[in-house]
């Protein structure tokens, strides 16, 4: 988990390179700051990276997530009433950071809005912070992000949907930098019990309008679902499970421990072969 | 102002406010509606049905009741309300479902879904369902689900599933979030029948136009009438879809001035208050940009207002951009002051008000003393009360068994200082 040092600080790209070295595919874990608390997340964050995470998305908690289940709603909700706020969030990307793994944040627009963007891009890159994914912010909208991102050297990370058109995918494709995002299912954020057969369909759309990498989010939750994404995605992003083990442990130690483990079990399913 | 009569752009943006920040799971679909609505509204056969629906079915034309009664407590401004009450279903509601609705089934969609604050919507929804034998599932805030009893009883008794929605703060905002987690993993069946002038790019620009025969209808009935254009056109705005109604059809009438009365629940500066355009910032929410009530940090903040129908935290984007480019005007209409016209409406004209449209009752008693008794104002009653009938008997201490709220004292003492002089003014035509 040292990519930084004599080549600098991880990149995102750098991260899915080394994991595409090594004939598999990389692993991308999600945890909201905040929960269940400022220092509680920083801990599972840091945990998940060590036990194999290798890009990091911190969650900007917000009032009203609206692509969010129940799951990722709970923890964001306790975040809120906890008192988070972005200068947390961005306290998280630095310590997390810190740890050698290259993290994004996730967001919902309208808080970099009231930031700024300018703004908040400066604070995001002063933090260590790689960029940002922004899944209710099309390409069409983005203009002033794109050009402060471009001007920082941040990723820009865009969602692409099974719904979404030719001509949408070719549109987000050139607006990404670091990865694509496919959602695999039509749908909002959460475990499901199998993976949806739309997934490879799309990241085969994909395929065709970009040499990025195209990672799969939603509804992966164990290492066998993570084996069958890795065959065919080059990244695999869970988010809801690990925000699940957070939920229902009884302690901050416990839920830092959970992490590991399903860290650990999810970094061993991107790295067996394909069709074992 | 034909600049300001004439949006949305391609992209949906008036000025600054609207487009599309949408999930791109919805892109397709919202581009997709948008395609089909432009094609229905080019179709004389589509057109020829909605109006025959709200001829026969809704009651159009609605009528426009001059008050005289009423309008002695304006100054003496000659005041008409246009009676939107007297639609099918008791509101405004049901001339924008009706046309969302038709425009499902042309699109092949089954399924309707909904979001609703008061319920007029949830009820106008269920209510086309039934009609046109479409699915219906409503989401409420559970908060809601309690202030407006009646009306969950009513979407039931019409074949609708309700569900109360007990995240976040279990309103309106939160019932449209649920509505969003909805649509988009059931988009290919569904159609989200949004209920006000707000969301992504085409809502706002097809539900003003659904309600835009509320202003044409008024223009015309006003100017029978009263021989001329009136000095105000005055309505309340939660999301906004009545005023843009009647609004629109007069924005290219300068003389005309346009009065959106939003929540000011418990006053603005008591933070407890509902009123977007008078007290928010420029924002996103809800796939839109436009003005909302948020903290420094971008977080939506918590609303009030003793009506479940304004109280939400955002605004129609056209509304932002009449009120930026001048051509509307915005005030906060209090819980309070809201009530004393629902009660001088109620013992003046024998007419009981939604207590959303009670706000452009009292913002009529405002402005018309300053505009003299020369003055003719036109206010849209965008609902009935009968849903509010609870909530008004517990603010006026109407119950008699004590089941009075904390506010009963000092809104028994407004009741009280009305009922002096209720009755029509001598001579008093109608």
């Amino acid at each position: 988990m040292t990519a930084a040092g004599a080549t600098g600080p991880a990149t995102v790209s750098g991260a899915f390179a080394r994991a595409a070295a090594q004939r598999r595919a990389a692993l991308v874990g999600y945890l909201p700051a905040g929960f269940p608390s400022v220092t509680g997340a920083i801990a599972a964050a840091r945990a998940m990276a060590a036990a194999g995470a290798d890009v990091v998305e911190i969650g900007l908690p917000y009032s009203d997530p609206l692509m969010d289940g129940p799951v990722i709603q709970e923890a964001v909700h306790r975040a809120l009433a906890g008192g988070v706020r972005v200068a947390d969030v961005l306290r998280t990307v630095e310590e997390v950071s810190a740890a050698g793994v290259p993290v994004l944040v996730m967001t919902y627009w309208n808080p970099v809005e009231r930031y700024g963007v300018a703004a908040f891009a400066r604070d995001l890159a002063a933090a260590g912070g790689r960029g940002l994914i922004t899944p209710d912010l099309p390409p069409e909208e983005a203009g002033p992000w794109l050009a402060t991102a471009a001007e920082r050297g941040l990723d820009a990370v865009f969602l692409v949907a099974p719904s979404s058109p030719e001509e949408r995918i070719k549109l987000i494709c050139s607006s990404c930098r670091g990865f694509v995002y496919a959602a695999s299912v039509m749908g909002i954020t959460g475990a499901r019990a199998r993976v949806s057969d739309a997934a490879a369909g799309l990241v085969a759309r994909v395929r065709q309008h970009t040499g990025l990498p195209v990672a799969v989010g939603l509804g992966v939750s164990s290492g066998g679902q993570a084996a069958e994404v890795a065959s065919f995605a080059d990244g695999v992003i869970v988010g809801s499970a690990f925000v699940r083990r957070l939920l229902d442990a009884p302690d901050e130690a416990a839920g830092e421990r959970a992490v590991a483990a399903l860290a650990a079990e999810l970094a061993a399913g991107v790295r067996q072969p394909a069709g074992s | 102002m034909t600049t300001v009569a004439a949006g949305p752009d391609q992209a949906g943006r008036f000025g600054a406010f609207g487009g599309r920040l949408a999930p791109e799971a919805l892109m397709a679909a919202l581009e997709e509606l948008t395609r089909a609505y432009e094609a229905a509204r080019a179709d004389p056969a589509f057109q020829a049905d909605l109006a025959a629906l709200h001829r026969d079915y809704t009651g159009r034309p609605t009528l426009l009741t001059e008050v005289p009664g009423f309008a002695a407590h304006a100054g003496g401004a000659r005041v008409f309300l246009k009676r939107e009450d007297m639609a099918h279903t008791g509101s405004h509601k049901i001339n924008n479902v009706l046309g969302q609705a038709l425009l499902a089934k042309r699109m092949g969609k089954r399924r309707l879904i909904a979001e609703t604050g008061a319920g007029q919507h949830g009820v106008a929804t269920a209510t086309a369902a039934a009609l046109l034998g479409l699915e219906c599932v409503v989401y409420m805030g559970e908060e809601d689900t309690r202030r407006q009893a009646l009306n969950v009883a009513r979407m039931r008794m019409l074949g609708a599933d309700v569900v109360p929605v007990t995240v976040g703060s279990r309103t309106l905002k939160d019932a449209i979030n649920e509505s969003f987690r909805d649509w988009v993993a059931t988009v290919q069946t569904t159609h989200y029948c949004i209920g006000s002038v707000m969301g992504p790019h085409p809502f706002p620009m097809m539900v003003r136009d659904f309600q835009r025969v509320i202003g044409v209808e008024a223009r015309e009935q006003i100017l029978a009438a009263a021989g001329r254009l009136p000095d105000a056109v005055i309505a309340c705005v939660g999301g906004g879809s009545n005023a843009i109604g009647i609004f629109h059809a007069f924005i290219g009438d300068p003389s005309v001035r346009l009065i959106g009365c939003e929540a000011g629940g418990e006053g603005l500066p008591t933070g407890r208050h509902a009123a977007t355009l008078a007290g928010g910032s420029p924002g996103v929410i809800h796939g839109m940009r436009t003005y909302l009530l948020q903290d420094d940090e971008g977080q939506t903040l918590p609303t009030h207002s003793i009506s479940a129908g304004l109280d939400y935290p955002g605004v129609g984007p056209e509304h932002a951009w009449l009120r930026d480019a001048g051509r509307a005007e915005y005030r906060a209409i209090t819980d309070d002051e809201a009530m004393a016209a629902f009660s001088v409406l109620c013992r003046t004209e024998g007419i009981i008000p939604a207590i959303e449209s009670a706000h452009a009752l009292a913002g009529a008693l405002q402005v018309g003393p300053g505009l003299g008794r020369e003055a003719v104002l036109v206010v849209n009653l965008s609902g009935r009360g009968d849903k509010d009938v609870d909530i008004a008997a517990r603010y006026f201490g109407h119950l008699g068994d004590g089941a009075s709220g904390p506010v009963a004292a000092g809104g028994a003492a407004g009741a009280a200082a009305v009922s002096t002089q209720h009755g029509h003014p001598a001579g008093a035509g109608r």
